[in-house]
């Protein structure tokens, strides 16, 4: 059973460290202001082409798209597909977020050296990494929920309409920023630790890290190009996918973390 | 305190042939004294700590620290061992009282805040604990190195090359502090370079290459090594004093180099008057009489250096 008194002074000490780290700490601030900002900019554009009914253009759509606007008008309807666009990104911060601050955790303390003496105390590995994920899966789940609301309340505010909004922010939505945020953020920093495990650099390991995205990226243009549509059903398979590969990543992560290896290859 | 048999490790990588690093060590290290641990670079110094400091696990023999034995008891075995690395490896970004009080919390110190200011105002780094370690010099560095080590109160210290690279006053300060551990009862195993430093600070020292060439005090090792040999400074060296020397019942050898006269014997304490007896006798005119020291340098020049040395 891993002491919490371990954990959390691992936690409290990549924190302290991540704070010194401006480029760090600067992704992990602006990145969720952004991606929250983008889809609110478009809904203020697209907020005066409202007007007509769904009739309208529902026949132009895909029939999974055309679904979706049931009911609205075609305006509103425009509104409704270009944001629905962009609530992936609230999945790719706690992608990317992890992908910048796990490489530094760990290939920091080879740069640094300090890996020897943390390792000489009775911490274990399980300790140690689960410190390390934590310090990173907290302030990412935490940036994508704030950039969330931000994204929400924004939300509420431009869209005249209360049926984009509740259609805006459904039960999907709300399971793909909740749940599966989450479980994605902690799929990167698994990824993240096994690859700096086995890197030198951190900017190498960054950038490996950061393609990690990529799958969110695949869907984002499947969906723009209207190969798929985001729906209950991708929602479940995503999050039972992610669910699973986290187990396995974080099983093959403290195994790839050798504690031996490590010491031995950095010195 | 610390004991080994047969401890080997052999390092096995993909494509390279394997690479012994430590060979059938088998040693003692007593309570509370100074053990030095000396060798060339590459002779499996730090590797041997490391093994011992449980941070990487022996190919094969046994190892008990403390009583706790490597590989079994690795948590018991690093709550009671601190450990001093080659390079200090401190958070740099972070102040110095934080990088002791994360160590401190790890090791599950009591009162870890009153154990962080106990090391700092001993190391004098208390007026610079809020400061980031990155701002601090080498010598404040590998002082703090010592704290963090220190800072759970470990029986046993495994300080790896701790004045490299400092300084000679950072040096002495740390040579000081490492004489003032060992008035305090803990078991020291230094690895070093500095065969000066081990020869003031060392009880016993072990010369080791791979395998352990020899274990003995400094004393010993130098007499077991070059035996006792006394210089008597003479004004002027006559002819057949050599021999006539040479013919005393208990002197091993004899020799001169200019006007100086070099005896080998067993016992100076009792027959350094006989000889200054017998050359008076011959006429010879004695300036200064003393014996002269090897360096514990030549000692491990010695033993390193000769391939049949075990």
């Amino acid at each position: 059973m891993p002491s919490p008194i371990a954990v959390k002074t691992i936690i409290r000490k990549e924190w302290a460290e991540l704070y010194k780290n401006t480029l760090v700490l600067g992704t992990v601030v602006f990145l969720p202001l952004f991606l929250a900002a983008l889809p609110l900019l478009i809904l203020w554009a697209s907020g005066d082409i409202m007007g007509g009914t769904a009739e309208a253009v529902g026949s132009e759509l895909p029939p999974q798209m055309g679904d979706l606007c049931r009911g609205l008008s075609s305006g509103e309807c425009g509104q409704l597909l270009i944001v629905s666009q962009f609530t992936l990104f609230f999945m790719m911060i706690p992608l990317f977020i992890p992908a910048t601050i796990a490489p530094y955790s760990i290939v920091g303390e080879k740069t640094q050296r300090s890996l020897e003496p943390l390792l000489a105390t009775p911490i274990s590995t399980v300790e140690l990494l689960l410190g390390k994920n934590l310090a990173a899966v907290i302030p990412a789940v935490l940036a994508t929920w704030f950039a969330y609301a931000f994204f929400a309340i924004g939300a509420r505010l431009l869209v005249a309409s209360p049926q984009v909004f509740s259609r805006l922010f459904g039960p999907d939505d709300l399971l793909q920023v909740l749940v599966i945020g989450p479980l994605l953020a902690v799929f990167s920093v698994d990824l993240a630790i096994m690859i700096s495990s086995r890197s030198n650099d951190a900017r190498v390991a960054q950038q490996i890290s950061s393609l990690v995205v990529l799958p969110i990226v695949f869907l984002f243009i499947g969906q723009l190009a209207g190969i798929l549509v985001f729906n209950t059903l991708l929602t479940y398979i995503l999050l039972l996918a992610a669910f699973f590969i986290d187990i396995i990543l974080t099983y093959l992560s403290v195994h790839v973390f050798d504690r031996e290896t490590i010491l031995t290859r950095w010195s | 305190m610390i004991h080994t048999e047969n401890l080997t490790r052999i390092f096995q990588r993909k494509g390279e042939p394997p690479l012994t690093a430590v060979e059938n060590l088998s040693i003692d290290v007593r309570r509370g004294e100074v053990f030095g641990f000396l060798g060339p670079n590459g002779a499996g110094k730090t590797t041997t700590i490391r093994m011992l400091a449980c941070l990487i696990r022996p190919t094969s023999g046994e190892a008990l620290v403390n009583g706790y034995r490597v590989g079994e008891d690795n948590d018991a075995i690093r709550r009671s061992v601190g450990i001093l690395t080659e390079t200090p490896g401190m958070y740099d970004n972070l102040s110095a009282a934080y990088n002791l009080s994360i160590f401190a919390r790890l090791y599950g110190v009591d009162d870890a805040d009153a154990q962080v200011e106990k090391y700092l105002r001993m190391l004098g780094l208390w007026e610079r604990r809020h400061d980031e370690v990155g701002e601090f010099s080498k010598g404040m560095r590998q002082k703090l190195a010592l704290a963090r080590a220190l800072i759970h109160e470990p029986e046993i210290l495994f300080l790896d090359e701790p004045t490299a690279g400092l300084d000679p006053e950072a040096a002495r300060l740390v040579r000081a502090f490492i004489s003032d551990l060992r008035g305090q009862g803990r078991t020291i195993f230094l690895c070093t370079h500095n065969l000066d430093e081990a020869d003031r600070l060392c009880d016993r020292i072990a010369v080791f290459k791979t395998r352990l060439l020899v274990v003995d005090t400094p004393t010993n090792l130098r007499r077991k090594l070059f035996g006792r040999q006394v210089v008597f400074h003479l004004r002027a060296l006559s002819p057949g004093l050599v021999d006539r020397v040479m013919g005393l019942p208990f002197v091993h050898h004899a020799e001169s180099i200019d006007n100086k006269l070099l005896v080998r014997l067993a016992d100076p304490e009792t027959h350094n008057p006989d000889i200054i007896r017998a050359l008076v006798e011959a006429g010879a005119d004695i300036q200064f009489v003393g014996e002269l020291r090897y360096s514990l340098e030549d000692v491990y020049l010695q033993l390193v250096n000769t391939p049949s040395t075990t």
